[in-house]
């Protein structure tokens, strides 16, 4: 019935357009990914001498290593930040009535929707300001507080769909906030929970906009790649990357079981935050 | 039913945090777009539009932001161009291969934005993939030096990063048109169409706004894509904010060039909000 949408030689011609556009977004990848066993250099056609050597450099490199951690222990805080307060905001936005909520709703989400340049500065100017030293810290204050947007949307989508049936019963039977928050509302929103922090996790581990301007001494891995493109491109970007992304690939499938169990996806996010936000 | 002390509890902690590390941020970028710097760098307080003058005095600034728009709106459209088509695909004529699809047009999104660049770079460059493919065919004969670092190259690697993006908010519009609509369509004599034009698209224009938002607000603002592949006649808007903030060490100027890049991009999302409220079916 819905195949009649279009004409049949539409839907070629829409099949031939869905192909290219797969061409196009996969073309880079795969060029990334080939060139990383290429023993002459990141350019040159066809690749040639393959090897492992750029695998077997990379393993050896201890700064990009200790930049690796470092990013970890970033993706880790950021992600207790923003759930920590994504939790209770998503909660609040769902069942408390205070002075100046819209503007709070449309405050969260904007670090997510402008461009991270600016979010960036006005941080640098507050931890100025304040006379904090720069330094991971600074970097976990800044993805920490940009991204409770995504835990607030994330779990406030969850809470929409959940049962308040049985916070009520609860607390009539007698429980207190506390036991029904621990006992119900929370394992009722393990889902949204466990979604939003596999999305901070990769979104803080990729982040770079923000964390050009609140670095210290120590990188984080982008930073860590950034300042090295900067001196010349070798093969071993290619290989941290390809291993990059075969864990965040490997994250995905297992965000995206976890969506699917909860019959949301990743499109409905991007249209409420961009709508909310307005 | 809630008590005070809940209510409290849940409301103030993310509503102190916000206001101390969000709001109070960016009202500081309007404050230092009011101050100046003295030629030994230090930085004055005292309230003028100088900064804001200086803007609108010295041709470069709104020369290079008329350029950023025009990149941004190229990446837009472009990603339009991509991105509806794709969705429209994925939504209504994948069948059984649907959530498979939509999952290979979101993957792209957890490559590293850098690594990304970065890949098409080595792709564009003059000893670069594309370049030595070309002369290996017998194409041509020198490296074509104008594929990286140009306007066409920053266009083209935004592109490639915000189609995903631009596809996610048409994708789920498409998959909230009930399809009882395009059937009764089909019954009441519509051709495919006539039902694709006053169906389908007016139903998927919230997701076309909200994409085309997206990529336009977050290509406008980027900056490494234009330092990693676009060479000086790719320069955008915030690497000029990056310079004032680094070697230049002009913060008020750099703050008043990113509070009107802030007040361009609230007013769009404003804009575009009462698009697509007007334009919301549910």
């Amino acid at each position: 019935m819905i195949r009649d949408a279009l004409g049949q030689e539409r839907a070629g011609w829409l099949t031939l357009h869905a192909i290219a556009v797969f061409a196009f977004l996969y073309l880079p990848i795969v060029v990334l990914i080939v060139y990383s066993f290429n023993g002459d250099g990141v350019g040159g056609f066809p690749p040639r001498n393959v090897t492992f050597d750029w695998y077997r450099q990379l393993a050896q490199d201890t700064p990009l290593w200790d930049s690796v951690l470092n990013s970890l222990l970033v993706a880790l805080a950021a992600m207790a930040i923003s759930i920590g307060l994504g939790l209770p905001a998503a909660l609040a936005l769902d069942r408390v009535n205070f002075p100046g909520k819209s503007l709070f709703r449309r405050l969260v989400l904007l670090p997510l929707i402008l461009p991270g340049i600016i979010t960036g500065l006005s941080l640098l100017m507050l931890v100025v300001l304040i006379g904090l030293k720069l330094s991971l810290l600074t970097i976990i204050l800044g993805h920490g507080t940009a991204l409770i947007s995504v835990a607030t949307t994330e779990i406030f989508a969850g809470l929409q769909k959940a049962e308040r049936a049985q916070e009520e019963a609860s607390l009539d039977l007698g429980a207190s906030y506390g036991q029904t928050f621990w006992r119900i509302t929370l394992p009722n929103l393990k889902l949204p929970v466990i979604g939003a922090a596999l999305l901070i996790f990769t979104l803080s581990m990729d982040e770079i906009a923000v964390s050009f301007f609140l670095i210290g001494r120590d990188n984080t891995l982008p930073l860590e790649i950034w300042s090295r493109l900067r001196r010349g491109m070798t093969p071993e970007i290619n290989a941290i990357s390809t291993i990059i992304f075969l864990f965040s690939l490997a994250l995905i499938v297992l965000w995206y079981r976890l969506r699917m169990g909860n019959g949301e996806n990743t499109a409905d996010t991007v249209a409420t935050a961009t709508k909310e936000a307005a | 039913m809630y008590s005070r002390a809940y209510k409290l509890a849940v409301s103030l902690p993310p509503v102190a945090w916000v206001l101390l590390f969000l709001l109070t941020p960016y009202l500081l970028l309007f404050l230092y777009s009011f101050w100046t710097v003295t030629p030994a760098q230090q930085i004055v307080h005292t309230w003028s539009l100088q900064n804001y003058i200086e803007l609108l005095r010295v041709p470069v600034y709104l020369q290079v932001l008329w350029r950023s728009m025009r990149i941004a709106a190229s990446v837009t459209l472009l990603s339009l161009l991509l991105g509806f088509p794709l969705a429209y695909y994925v939504s209504f004529h994948a069948g059984s291969k649907k959530d498979l699809l939509y999952l290979l047009v979101i993957i792209p999104l957890w490559v590293s934005y850098l690594v990304r660049a970065y890949a098409w770079k080595t792709i564009l460059g003059s000893d670069g993939v594309l370049n030595t493919l070309l002369q290996y065919l017998h194409i041509t004969h020198h490296p074509q030096g104008y594929l990286l670092y140009s306007p066409l190259a920053v266009v083209l690697t935004l592109t490639h990063i915000y189609t995903p993006f631009t596809f996610l908010p048409i994708y789920a519009a498409l998959e909230h048109i009930p399809r009882k609509l395009v059937e009764a369509s089909h019954d009441l004599g519509a051709t495919p169409t006539q039902t694709f034009w006053r169906v389908i698209v007016p139903l998927s224009v919230p997701g076309l706004v909200a994409g085309a938002t997206f990529s336009f607000v977050l290509s406008l603002g980027d900056f490494l894509a234009p330092l990693l592949v676009g060479g000086p006649s790719g320069v955008m808007i915030s690497n000029i904010v990056v310079g004032l903030f680094g070697a230049a060490y002009n913060w008020p100027l750099g703050a008043a060039i990113s509070a009107c890049m802030m007040i361009l991009v609230l007013a769009l999302l404003f804009a575009t909000g009462r698009l697509e409220k007007k334009w919301s079916f549910t």
